[in-house]
Parts: C-alpha cells; sequence; structure tokens
C-alpha cells in the first residue's frame, strides 16, 4: 500500500468515534426505541406467491384483548400508475403502495396484507391469526426465462414491455429491454481466432444484514409524523413515506438510529409507512419490527439472473468484441439491477465492439433491493469466467490476459462514459506481484483463480455542518447514517483541513430537521460525497477562522494565511495563532462559527477490484474450502485504511458466500423453504481463512484527496474468482450459482 | 409466541404426573434450544412447559470404567466433552455433542433433548446408537429400558407413552480396542443441521487387524435415524480393508430412504451415505490405532 | 392476557427483579422490560449469535432462554463489561483493530470472545474461529474481528 506522507490524518488510523457505544452495547439501533405508551405492531404476510385478495376480515383480530387497530392496503391514500423520483431512481407509485401493502393482488409468498398494533408484540402477532384473508390462488412464475415466455402466467395486466422508447401492445412480464452498443460486433467477432460462449444462472440471494428493519412511528396532535427507523437513508425514507401517505415532507421528520447493516437493502421503505398508518389509527407511537423471516420473505434481495456471454479473442490475446444478454429478475415490481449490470459488465476492458442486451423481468418473487454493486456480480460472473476461458484456451497467464486488454483512462465503457483516471491495471500489476500470486499452488484438488470487477460509485447530494467549539473542537453534524465508520472517514477529511487531530472532531448523525439534504448511505458514495461536503465545510469554517485572524490582527484577509493548524500574517507584523487558541477568541472576534458544506459531485471515479483465491475441493463431498483470499483494490484515497480493508474483506466474504452455498430455495408453490440463517447458510468465521485486503491508490481526480468509493466492487470478482479456481482444481467450468456441494457432485459426474 | 404456563418439578414423580395430567399439550423443557423455538415459530402447540433441570437424576454424569456412561437428560453438551475420561471413552458422541450448533447452543442444548426431539438429523443420535446406549425412561407405569435405536419412530415421533420422559441415557463401557466416529456432512464448517450423518464404532482384535465388531448409524436419510444392522454385521471377522469397509458403505447405502429438501438432494444424500460410512469407519479404526 | 410471573435473577452483579410472562425470552426481558438493549435480536432462534450473554458462567443464546428460567441464575450482558473509567480489554482490542463496521453483533461477539477467552487465554485461531461460529458478521468478514480477539488473549 502507498501510503501518502503529505497528509496528517487522512491515510491514519484513529479509533472511530461511535465506538465506545458500540462495543458497550450503548449505541441505540433502531429496534432499541423506546417511547412511553407504545404499541407493538405486526405485519400478516402472504402465504401464496401469487394470488388474488378476493376479501380481508379484520373483525376477529380487532376484538382481540389488547389490539388497537388494524391496517390494510384500504388505509393508504389511493395510489395511480404514477412516477415519483425518491431520489433512487424513478418509482411506480401504485407498485411501490401496493409492495407497502397489497391491494388487489400479492405477488410473493411474505408480501404484506395487513398490520396490527397492540399492547405487546405477542398479542399483535396472535391478532395477524385471527385476520381472515380470502385468496384465489394463481400459478406462480419462479424464474426469469419462465417469466419471459409468452404464455407464461402475467403478474400485471398493465405492465408492458418498453425497449428504447418504444412500449410494446401486449402485456408481459418483461418490463424493460436495454441495448448498448459499440462499435461493430459482427466485425470484431469475425476477426477472432477464439470465441468463447457461454451460459450462466444466478440464484437470488440476500444482503443478509444482521438487524432485521424496524420502525417506531408516532403522530403528533398537530399533525407531525416522527420516524425513528434504522435506514440507510433518512432522507429517502422521509421521501418514500411522503409519496405513500401523500403527506408533506415538511411533517415528516425521520429519526436514524443506529443501522445494523444495510448492503443496499435498507434504502426501500416496506413497514415505515405501516408503522406510521398504524400510529395514526392508534394514536400512540407503534414499534413494528421485522423477524428474521420477514426479512428473507418481506425484503428484497438481488435477482436470480440468466446470462449469456460471447467473447472473441486473437491469437496474441486481444479481445475483437464482447456480447452480453442479461435476463434479471426484478421480482414482483419492475426495477431489476439489469442496468448498472449492463454498465458493468465489460467495463475492466478496453473492447472496441460490444453489444449487450438487457431485460428487466417481473417474476413471483419479494421485489429486489439493491444490494453491494447491484447487477455487476451477476455480470460478473458470467464475462470474468469466459475471460478465464479465453485466457486459458490461448496459454496466456490470466492476469497478462487483463494486462493485454485492461482499460486505462480514455477508454469508452460500452454504455457510453468515458473513463476518467481508473486503477485497474495498477490492480492486476498489484496482484501479479503478490506473494499469493507467485505462490506455488500444485496440490492435488487444489485450485487457484482470479477475476477481476468493476464498479462505477456514485456521487449525489451531501450536506455538512461545522459548529466550532472554544477549545479547538469542532461538532460535525452529518446526514449520512454510519454502517462502517463513516462518521470516521468523513471526520477526518474536516480533520485535515483544519490542522486538528481526528479526535477533536465530534461528529453526529441528526434527523431531517436537523441537516440539510443528504442522499443515502449507498453506492460507495458516503466517504466520498459526505467526505467531500465536510471538506467544503471545512474550508468554510477555514474562511471564517481567517476572517476572525484578520480581525484580532487588524489585517486584511488577503494577508492571514492557514497552514499546519495554525493562521500566521504574511504581511505588516508577525501574528500567529493555533486554530485552537483561535477558537478561544470567538467570542471576541464576531460570535460563533458555524460552517456549511454542501455537495452534488459529478466525479464520483470508478473502482476496480481483482481478487486471487486458493481452495480445496473435496471431491468426494463436493465442498469446496477458501484456503487463501487475496483481494487488491483501487480505493483512490484510504482515508481509514482499517476500514477501507473491513470493507474490502466483508465484501469479498459477502462473495464467497454468494459463490458457495447462499441462494433462496423455493418449493413448487413459490415458497422459499430456507427463510432462516440456519439454512440460507451466509459464511461463519470457521468458513474463512484471513482475507488480505490490499489497498491500491489511484487517486480520484474528481475529490480533494483522491477518494474512491469502496464498499461495493469487491463483491464484484469472488464468484468467478472461485469458480475459476474450481476449474484450476478439477477441470470442471461451473456456470451456475451458487457452486454448492450437490451441484459440484452432479458436474463431477458423482450423483 | 402463544402464551404458555411454565411450571418447574423437582422430583421424577412429579414430571411424570404432570406429563400425564396434561397429555399432549405438555413438553418437557431441558436445555430448549429446540423447544422454545418450535413454538417460537409455531411448528408446536405447547400448553405447559415443564422444566426438569431442578431434578437430580436428569443431571447425573457418572463414567465408570466398569459400568460404564449414565447421562442424565437434562445434561448440556459441553459438560460432556469437559469430562477428559468420557472423550476417551465415546469419542463419537462426543464429536456429536461438539458439533451440535455454536457453542453458545452447547451451553444450554443437552443429549437427551437432542434424542427427544427425534429429528431425523439429529447429531447424538447416530453415535447413541452405535454405543449400545438405551434410554431410561419413567412413566406413570414405573421405569423401562429401551434401546436408543427404538426410541424414534418418525420426524418429531418418539416411544414415549403419554406421561413418560427420558430420566438418562445409559451407556455400556466400551471393549477393548473399540472406538467411536461420528461426522456428519454440511455445506457449512459449522452451525448447519446435518446433510447426512454417520456413526461408527469398532472393536479389533488384540492385532489391531480384524474387526471383531461394527456398528454403523446414519442420521438424515429416513424419517427416523436407522441403526444400519447389515451393513454393521457383514464387518464381524473381517480383516480391516478397503474392499470390507466399501462392502459396509454400500450396505448403508441400501437402507438410505431420503427426501430432497433445502438442506440436500436425494441422490446427494444416498452418495453420501457411502462417503461418510467409509470415513466414519476409518475414523473409529484410525482412534483404535492411535490409542496406545 | 397471559399471567406474568415475578423473577428474581443477578445480572452484571446486582440483583434485579422483574415481571414477565412465560413466553418472554430473557432476550426479550434483558430489552423490553430492563432496557438493556445491549443484546440484539438477528435471528431468534439460535443460529446468529447477536444475543449471546453468558448465563452461570456460560455462554447462551438469551433468545433461547426464558426469562422465567433465571430465577436464582446470574446473567452477564454486554453493559456489565467495561469498567466505569475503562473497557474491557476485549472491547478495546476491538476498537484498535477496527473489528466492527455496523456494530449490531459487536456485543454478541465480545460476550462471546469473553467466554472463550475466561476458559482458555490463549486460543489458536482455529479455536476461535470454532468457538465464534454461532456468531455471524455480514460486514466484516471476520478477519479483523478474529485479530481482535487474538490481540485481547496476547495483551491478557
Amino acid at each position: 500500500m502507498t501510503e501518502n506522507k503529505e497528509y496528517k490524518v487522512v491515510g491514519t488510523r484513529p479509533i472511530r468515534h461511535d465506538g465506545v457505544d458500540k462495543v458497550t452495547g450503548r449505541a441505540l439501533y433502531g429496534a432499541d426505541f423506546q417511547i412511553a405508551g407504545l404499541l407493538h405492531g405486526r405485519v400478516l404476510r402472504s402465504p401464496h406467491a401469487h394470488a388474488r385478495i378476493l376479501s380481508i376480515d379484520t373483525s376477529r383480530a380487532e376484538a382481540l384483548p389488547g389490539v388497537k387497530g388494524v391496517v390494510t392496503a384500504q388505509d393508504l391514500p389511493s395510489a395511480e400508475d404514477r412516477i415519483a423520483d425518491l431520489g433512487e431512481g424513478a418509482v411506480n407509485l401504485k407498485h411501490l403502495c401496493d409492495n407497502i401493502l397489497a391491494s388487489d393482488k400479492v405477488l410473493y409468498t411474505g408480501h404484506a396484507v395487513a398490520a396490527v398494533a397492540a399492547t405487546s408484540p405477542h398479542i399483535a402477532e396472535e391478532a395477524c391469526k385471527l385476520i381472515d384473508v380470502e385468496y384465489e390462488v394463481l400459478s406462480p412464475v419462479l424464474e426469469v426465462r419462465q417469466a419471459m415466455e409468452p404464455d407464461a402466467p402475467l403478474l400485471h395486466e398493465t405492465l408492458k414491455t418498453t425497449s428504447m422508447g418504444e412500449t410494446a401492445d401486449e402485456p408481459s412480464n418483461v418490463a424493460s429491454h436495454i441495448q448498448h452498443t459499440l462499435g461493430d460486433p459482427e466485425k470484431g467477432f469475425a476477426e477472432a481466432d477464439i470465441i468463447i460462449e457461454r451460459d450462466f444462472v444466478t440464484g437470488t440471494v440476500h444482503q443478509g444484514y444482521i438487524e432485521p428493519h424496524n420502525a417506531t412511528a408516532h403522530f403528533n396532535q398537530d399533525g407531525h409524523l416522527t420516524i425513528w427507523c434504522s435506514t440507510q437513508g433518512a432522507f429517502t425514507v422521509r421521501e418514500q413515506v411522503a409519496e405513500i401517505l401523500q403527506y408533506p415532507i415538511s411533517k415528516i421528520k425521520v429519526v436514524p438510529m443506529e443501522i445494523g447493516g444495510g448492503f443496499g437493502g435498507k434504502i426501500s421503505v416496506y413497514i415505515k409507512p405501516v408503522a406510521a398508518l398504524l400510529a395514526k389509527k392508534t394514536g400512540k407511537p407503534v414499534k413494528v419490527l421485522m423477524n428474521r423471516t420477514d426479512v428473507f420473505e418481506g425484503t428484497g434481495p438481488t435477482p436470480a439472473s440468466y446470462i449469456r456471454v460471447k467473447m472473441g479473442a486473437t491469437k496474441a490475446g486481444k479481445i475483437t468484441a464482447a456480447e452480453a444478454y442479461l435476463a434479471f429478475e426484478g421480482g414482483a415490481y419492475p426495477g431489476s439491477p439489469v442496468g448498472p449490470g449492463a454498465m458493468c459488465i465489460f467495463a475492466p476492458y478496453s473492447i472496441e465492439n460490444v453489444i449487450i442486451d438487457g431485460y428487466d423481468v417481473v417474476v413471483n418473487k419479494p421485489k429486489t433491493a439493491p444490494y453491494r454493486a447491484p447487477g455487476a456480480p451477476n455480470a460478473a460472473f458470467g464475462s470474468e469466467t469466459v475471460i478465464d476461458e479465453l485466457a486459458e484456451k490461448l496459454g496466456i497467464d490470466p492476469l497478462e490476459f487483463r494486462l493485454i486488454n485492461g482499460a486505462k483512462e480514455g477508454d469508452r465503457r460500452a454504455d457510453g462514459p468515458v473513463h476518467p483516471r481508473i486503477g485497474f491495471i495498477e490492480t492486476v500489476e498489484t496482484a501479479k506481484a503478490h506473494p499469493h500470486y507467485t505462490a506455488p499452488n500444485g496440490k492435488k484438488h487444489h485450485g487457484r483463480g482470479i477475476a477481476s470487477g468493476y464498479w462505477f460509485n456514485i456521487g449525489l447530494e451531501s450536506s455538512v455542518t461545522i459548529n466550532v467549539n472554544a477549545d479547538g473542537t469542532i461538532n460535525l453534524i452529518e446526514g449520512s447514517t454510519d454502517i462502517g465508520g463513516t462518521r470516521a472517514s468523513i471526520a477526518m477529511q474536516a480533520a485535515e483541513v483544519l490542522g486538528i487531530p481526528a479526535e477533536s472532531v465530534n461528529p453526529s448523525v441528526v434527523d431531517t430537521n436537523s441537516v440539510g439534504y443528504t442522499a443515502v448511505t449507498g453506492g460507495s458514495r458516503t466517504t466520498y460525497a459526505t467526505g467531500y461536503a465536510a471538506y467544503e465545510a471545512a474550508q468554510d469554517v477555514k474562511r471564517k477562522m481567517i476572517e476572525r485572524a484578520a480581525k484580532l490582527w487588524e489585517v486584511d484577509v488577503s494577508n492571514v494565511q492557514f497552514e499546519d493548524g495554525l493562521f500566521s500574517s504574511i504581511n505588516g507584523k508577525e501574528e500567529q495563532i493555533s486554530f485552537r487558541d483561535l477558537c478561544g477568541q470567538l467570542s471576541q472576534t464576531g460570535g460563533p462559527v458555524v460552517g456549511s458544506g454542501t455537495v452534488n459531485p459529478g466525479g464520483a471515479g470508478g473502482a476496480y477490484a481483482t481478487h486471487v483465491v486458493d481452495l480445496m475441493v473435496d471431491e468426494e463431498t463436493g465442498k469446496v474450502e477458501i484456503l487463501r483470499y487475496t483481494a487488491v483494490q483501487d480505493a483512490g484515497k484510504a482515508i481509514h485504511p482499517s476500514y477501507v480493508e473491513g470493507q474490502i474483506q466483508g465484501g469479498a466474504v459477502q462473495g464467497i458466500g454468494w459463490a458457495l452455498n447462499e441462494e433462496y430455495i423455493y418449493n413448487a408453490e413459490g415458497t422459499m423453504t430456507n427463510a432462516s440463517f440456519l439454512d440460507y447458510r451466509m459464511p461463519t468465521c470457521l468458513d474463512l481463512p484471513m482475507i488480505d485486503a490490499v489497498i491500491v491508490e489511484v487517486p480520484n481526480p474528481g475529490h480533494p484527496y483522491g477518494v474512491r468509493g469502496v464498499g461495493e466492487v469487491p463483491i464484484v470478482p469472488p464468484m468467478a474468482a472461485i469458480a475459476n479456481a474450481i476449474y484450476d482444481a478439477i477441470g470442471i467450468r461451473m456456470t451456475e450459482l451458487p457452486m454448492s456441494p450437490d451441484r459440484l457432485l452432479k458436474a463431477m459426474g458423482k450423483i | 409466541m402463544r402464551d404458555f404456563a411454565y411450571i418447574t418439578a423437582n422430583t421424577v414423580s412429579e414430571a411424570v404426573t404432570l406429563l400425564d395430567e396434561k397429555g399432549q399439550s405438555a413438553r418437557i423443557l431441558a436445555g430448549g434450544t429446540d423447544l422454545i423455538v418450535q413454538v417460537r415459530e409455531a411448528r408446536r402447540d405447547v400448553d405447559w412447559m415443564i422444566d426438569i433441570k431442578s431434578i437430580p437424576e436428569v443431571n447425573v454424569l457418572d463414567y465408570n470404567a466398569d459400568t460404564g456412561l449414565t447421562l442424565g437428560a437434562a445434561v448440556e453438551c459441553y459438560k460432556i466433552y469437559a469430562v477428559d475420561e468420557i472423550c476417551d471413552a465415546y469419542p463419537g458422541l462426543v464429536d456429536a455433542t461438539k458439533i451440535i450448533g455454536g457453542t453458545a447452543i452447547q451451553g444450554r442444548a443437552a443429549v437427551g433433548g437432542n434424542l427427544c426431539n427425534a429429528s431425523p438429523a439429529a447429531d447424538c443420535i447416530p453415535p447413541l446408537i452405535v454405543l449400545n446406549a438405551s434410554c431410561v425412561i419413567a412413566g406413570p407405569n414405573g421405569a423401562r429400558e429401551l434401546p436408543v435405536e427404538q426410541f424414534c419412530t418418525g420426524p418429531g415421533q418418539t416411544a414415549f407413552d403419554n406421561g413418560e420422559m427420558l430420566v438418562s441415557l445409559k451407556i455400556p463401557a466400551p471393549a477393548n480396542n473399540s472406538s467411536s466416529f461420528y461426522l456428519r456432512f454440511i455445506p457449512r464448517n459449522e452451525m448447519d443441521i446435518a446433510v447426512v450423518g454417520a456413526g461408527a464404532s469398532v472393536t479389533l482384535d488384540d492385532a489391531k487387524q480384524t474387526i471383531v465388531s461394527a456398528r454403523i448409524a446414519l442420521g438424515a436419510v429416513a424419517p427416523t435415524p436407522l441403526f444400519a444392522e447389515e451393513a454393521s454385521a457383514l464387518l464381524a471377522g473381517r480383516e480391516v480393508s478397503d474392499a470390507a469397509i466399501d462392502e459396509a458403505a454400500q450396505a448403508a447405502q441400501s437402507i438410505a430412504r431420503p427426501i430432497s429438501d433445502m438442506r440436500g438432494t436425494a441422490e446427494q444424500r444416498t452418495h453420501l451415505v457411502g462417503v461418510l460410512t467409509r470415513r466414519a469407519l476409518n475414523g473409529a479404526i484410525q482412534r483404535i490405532r492411535d490409542a496406545a | 392476557m397471559a399471567r406474568k410471573s415475578h423473577v428474581q435473577t443477578t445480572i452484571n452483579g446486582e440483583t434485579v427483579e422483574f415481571l414477565c410472562e412465560s413466553r418472554q425470552s430473557l432476550l426479550e426481558v434483558l430489552r423490553d422490560e430492563l432496557h438493556l438493549t445491549g443484546a440484539k435480536e438477528g435471528c431468534n432462534n439460535g443460529n446468529c449469535g447477536a444475543c449471546s450473554v453468558i448465563l452461570d458462567g456460560r455462554l447462551v443464546n438469551s433468545c433461547l432462554v426464558l426469562g422465567v428460567e433465571t430465577e436464582g441464575k446470574s446473567v452477564e450482558t454486554i453493559e456489565g463489561l467495561a469498567e466505569p473509567d475503562k473497557l474491557h480489554p476485549i472491547q478495546d482490542a476491538f476498537l484498535e483493530n477496527a473489528a466492527l463496521q455496523c456494530g449490531i453483533c459487536t456485543p454478541g461477539f465480545i460476550m462471546s470472545a469473553k467466554a472463550l477467552l475466561d476458559q482458555n487465554p490463549n486460543p489458536t485461531e482455529h479455536e476461535i474461529r470454532y468457538w465464534l461460529a454461532g456468531n455471524l458478521c455480514r460486514c466484516t468478514g471476520y478477519d479483523k474481528i478474529v485479530r481482535a480477539v487474538l490481540d485481547a488473549a496476547a495483551a491478557k
């Protein structure tokens, strides 16, 4: 790792500011919230994957002692097929509302149908069993290719395919078709000496955050609604709830509690509007908690997909053309991440001739939600496996093959954008030089695989306010919920500007009434964009402090400079004062200093990763054991390297889980049969070696310290890296995820 | 979670009387790691939970090299593997107690509870079967003993008559030149339910070359854990060899009647029976040969 | 309505009395009745370890213990670990090693690690991984958690 010596705070590893609260159990997460008079809500969910709701009778539930209120879709304002922009892309409002509480149809097992508020969670649960729902059960469609068949059962009678601006006449489960083309693919394939074409299937997987969704809502008598909850974005909760309830944002305050993991899954709202409806109905604060089964069945996983990749290359190893067909499940409503999948699939490479087709398809599964680089891991499983096969057939080392074809500054992505300065090549070179890659790997049934990945990262709006304290410290007010140490990485950027230690910053994540608009903690944007806002707020403080020094010394501001935490006068009499001492003089020089910074930066730098994995296959059982794992990633600039490593390690391990065992398993009726942490098998620490995270720093020109987002790209390479290593171990190309023991046994011909 | 009454029984007869009175709506609570989850998830309707952990007889953990082991029904897993003599005498049972759930589960879960829960995939049952364990059962009509292989009658179903409860398990002292082994296949390395489990106990002759007797039992491949009687019998008198062990493994496979579910497919399970039976037998034999 | 029982137990060294229904788990009692919310509910069926506490010296999942079962027993929770002016060495090691991201699993891991180090002060990496396998973390990939426990053991 290249430690940049020009910074004093950036690049160091201070203790995170919220650390003590989190190791002592004092930090308050959403479910920990308590308030006098609290009622407990519980949601009744559909037992059917696809059914028409004929009637709902809540009278028996309402009569149960302790029950204070029951709500159904009837309690939601009527929603039309209207498009609303909620800061995470356009959303069809009827779909949004129907996903909160089903109105006419249930579209997946676990779809919310009604909710109860009662004096205890147990009574609310008993009451749910007393709600009588009459269903007309319909055939479910559970797989993307099946859903695309012309005679497939239709989820939405009004959904018609939009394809490049045109809308079809007949209803379909295919919500949309996108296409990106570059150059002349036909010509490119004609120039190839070798062409590989393969099909891939990936399973539905969940983010698997340990904290279930939660929300407590209260309506004041004056109509002010407060929601305490765990979320990746308090402002998007405010917007979504406002749209769903048709209620003004000025009357909604969202208080973000600490959040127990999200990975994209805690952006969409599920029970927050339900808690609000129950609070409105009962006049009491209501807390609604999901249990683990609710989380699996009732919140958005990332979709299963069918992918076909075709690539051609010359004998010298130059890729001449690439083609991809991506069909992604959107779940019950449109909105699969096929778009980002199409943006990312060939982005690590400089390819002149490309065609990519993407399809967003509805099926009877929960509406998908973002999950760490949404769409890119599915896509990369296909493309990076084909790349490996090309390199193998051409007899070229797979890292060398990537060096030959790697994308660089100025190359064009197939969906349009031209790469600014990027660090893909640097990740490959670093992996190639790493002792892991040069270590011998010759044992029987041991294999080594590599794969790369790309994620574009996003910017979006962030706001930060800094209040200067008289003792030389600052209070930093931000709106980005802290899921992985971002209080520290944001505070450090302000500290760097002001020449103060990280410990002299008190960062607070506050509610939507107390800070400027801030978009979600997601898209690998928080340290980048909110950090950028903190940098700007600190610059604002610096300017104002320079004014104070000028006033103190009775010189013009142009004669004051600030360096290494010291203000000095450069013209006239020599004066010098530390930031800390000047803070003690604020009341004498004009009163408090408050700085603010707001950004909506366009320069989010794309992130690349290259992973190397060693594994062992038990040929008798089909079980894969990960032996060694190295993840190289361009972080641009690692503000707090420990938490950058943490993101890389965590993302890689989620990818390992996705590769080997994680998937939604459905029965024929469309009900998930493994909706628990017992049978949805996420890796435990006994399944893993240490994960060697190697940070490469190719500064992002779009950020003052060169930050690139780091959270998402580490989940992109693992599936293909592991598939490639399995091939190295046993000579079989696995093309279906997860590569679970039974699938390996089948592929090896043992069963 | 449905409401229920919690009662502490202080004697076996108190517990038996309560069980007899309340019938199917009552259930014994020991470690609770299965029962509490089943009631919470509405997979079992219970109105009365009878906590037996204050009853002295269910807490007995007594090993004697001549008479064997008495294992009270509520003795937690961790207490078993903490005793060196038990680890030496019954390594197959100890294998199971170390892999049930995680550490926190092993702090509460009892071998007796694992048996009474009667899951086809229960890790403790195959080793109990191969160790010739018997159940000491108390009931309204007195006490009786039953070999463990006859205890489970279906998934979650047992040979208990109304009012009966498990007091303890008795395992005979191990023979000379004998050992046992249990393993399961799971996709992860911990925290999963067995896709297939296999236990074996083996007694060798003094030269440690010939199998005097062997017992094999299987988990998760039928409605109950299975004693693989024929597979066991065909090893008696055979020289230790890959061929003999393969034969036993094939015989074990022939009695497996697995289903496909979210934990594994029927074909996978049948295949694994062969693999795990071989590994269990070889593991037990290795332990005998490794012993001084 | 369900009847409540009176229970007296010791929590973090203090005698505590509470009323609870039979169906309330120790986890619910800690969180909802005693407002000790450091133990978390991640799965409510013993598969994630977020609710880990120490009961009479033994690590348990508090979601799998009934509140009424704790009569006369002793419970240690994350809230009782630090001294008034000083963190427990395991807590320090978690901070130094950046062994937490979202932090929801952290109290469970720390209690689990404490139970391990109380009985095995010098565990190997494998022993740590085996012992902690019942605690799920989705953020860290466990690398820094395992290092923190190794460090805490070395610091003792």
